[in-house]
């Protein structure tokens, strides 16, 4: 045997070693990892079926409804299959007062509702250095630059930041967003705006207690009154429009 | 002849009197355009004063009962619209018929437009400011409804500051508006009136430093769909509606005279 032919005998005897141990580790890591995929099922099927589907409740909804022969407002239930959101809430109100017959007759119905911004309330009487951003501008701006703030997420993050701020528990401001078309049409007269704007500041406190002060906007800007009366610069108090014993606000 | 001549002098002092008294009211400072000064008093007795005793020289001693009457809208703003009747002419009829009236019954009364004018908000509230009231009405009208709505501004009662702010100035008068109100109340439905009471939120009303209602008019009957019974431009109602609050508006008077 020549020299030559012993080495490549060599390297081929340590080459059989190294696959045969590669494919000795091979096998391993496949029984390691084939017992893992086997726990992970075994895991998976025990979880499984202790998840009950859940029903969620249907909710329920008070409507606050004006009436314009006795000035007053009346509660009206109504069930919601679609959570307790304000504008959906709203708008519902506003189909009232958009069918013929109704007791306060307003036309638009439940598109005059853009959106309803809430945010955490400030105090009407509070410092000037409170932190949130509607806070250290004057009140027609602070709407308009918190209905801003919360619009740009409105669709995404923003559900998120308005539902961190309702999970504080503090008393929230509900800015509700007017169509220029409602204002266009609402009927004029102090009573008529009035009663609207109590209306829906009762209705949303009625439905989302934490709503302790409502603000108007139309498309998105501050509008003195509503049609030539009710002042819509002002922060309303919605515990103040609740009427005591269903009669006159 | 001779009965000719003491009239043709009766007359002639009657009217040098009432120019007299015009010139003292327009020294004093006051818009003549504004106030209805009342001179009735020469006009009624039978014996002619004298034309040097005019009334408003005594006016610093006792304060003047002077009522603020507020024709809401006028000029570019029209108010609410209903068919071919606009609110700000509506609000101007009445405010001027019930001026008349009270004037007739002796009560300065201050309007904050006398035309078809143009009056911001926050100069309406200036004017009543200004002529230290003892009752401010702002006059709407309305469609919807039925009968008369009264308001009395939804701030809440507050103890009078050293400097009142716009738009809250009311707070501090608000204890004394219900009260107007109720005099009014009492006034209209005594008239056969159908009232319904209420808060709202006006920035002149809001504004003003007087006891101060918001006095709206609906067309009177029309109760459960039925076709309104009265227009609002009707001058019978108008008058009703005139006689009603000049006769709340004595009440008030009276009883602020009371201590």
């Amino acid at each position: 045997m020549s020299p030559a032919m012993s080495i490549v005998r060599r390297i081929q005897t340590w080459l059989f070693i190294l696959l045969l141990v590669a494919s000795a580790a091979m096998g391993v890591v496949l029984w390691q990892l084939r017992e893992r995929a086997h726990q992970r099922l075994l895991a998976g099927q025990d979880s499984a079926p202790t998840q009950a589907p859940v029903v969620s409740p249907e909710e329920r909804a008070t409507l606050m409804v004006a009436n314009d022969a006795d000035s007053s407002m009346q509660p009206r239930e109504l069930t919601l299959d679609d959570g307790s959101r304000a504008r959906v809430i709203l708008g519902k109100l506003l189909d009232l007062y958009a069918l013929p017959d109704a007791t306060h007759p307003v036309p638009g119905g439940a598109a005059s509702i853009g959106q309803v911004f809430l945010l955490p309330a400030e105090n009407l009487n509070g410092s000037p250095a409170a932190s949130a951003p509607a806070r250290n501008a004057g009140p027609a701006e602070a709407s308009i630059a918190a209905a801003r703030g919360v619009s740009v997420a409105n669709s995404g993050a923003g559900q998120k930041n308005t539902a961190a701020a309702a999970q504080d528990g503090g008393p929230e401001l509900a800015v509700v967003n007017l169509s220029s078309a409602f204002v266009a049409s609402h009927p004029s007269g102090i009573e008529a705006e009035t009663l609207t704007v109590l209306s829906i500041c009762a209705t949303l406190h009625a439905n989302l207690p934490r709503v302790t002060q409502v603000r108007f906007l139309v498309d998105g800007q501050a509008r003195d009154t509503l049609a030539g009366h009710a002042d819509l610069t002002r922060t309303y108090l919605a515990s103040d429009a609740m009427p005591t014993e269903g009669t006159n606000p | 002849m001779l009965d000719r001549l003491a009239i043709r002098s009766f007359c002639n002092q009657v009217v040098s009197g009432a120019v007299a008294a015009a010139f003292i009211v327009a020294a004093a400072g006051l818009k003549p355009g504004c106030l209805i000064a009342q001179e009735t008093a020469p006009a009624q007795q039978p014996i002619p004063a004298p034309p040097a005793a005019p009334r408003p020289a005594t006016l610093p001693a006792a304060p003047r009962f002077v009522v603020v009457l507020d024709a809401a809208h006028g000029g570019d703003d029209g108010g609410g619209k209903f068919g071919s009747l606009l609110e700000k002419d509506l609000t101007l009829a009445l405010s001027v018929r019930l001026r008349s009236l009270l004037a007739a019954r002796g009560i300065a009364v201050v309007t904050t437009r006398e035309s078809d004018a143009s009056v911001v908000p926050e100069r309406r509230a200036e004017i009543a400011n200004h002529a230290a009231a003892r009752a401010c009405l702002s006059i709407h009208a309305t469609q919807t409804g039925s009968g008369v709505h009264m308001f009395v501004s939804s701030l809440p009662p507050q103890d009078p500051a050293r400097i009142a702010a716009w738009k809250t100035a009311q707070s501090a008068w608000v204890t004394r508006s219900l009260a107007l109100e109720g005099v009014l109340n009492s006034a209209l439905l005594q008239a056969g009136m159908n009232v319904t009471l209420g808060r709202t939120a006006l920035s002149s009303l809001d504004s003003m430093v007087c006891p101060a209602v918001a006095f709206e008019f609906a067309p009177a009957g029309g109760q459960k769909g039925e076709k309104p019974a009265t227009s609002l431009d009707d001058p019978a109602y108008q008058a009703q509606l005139a006689e009603a609050l000049a006769a709340g508006l004595l009440a008030w008077q009276a009883e602020a005279r009371q201590p």
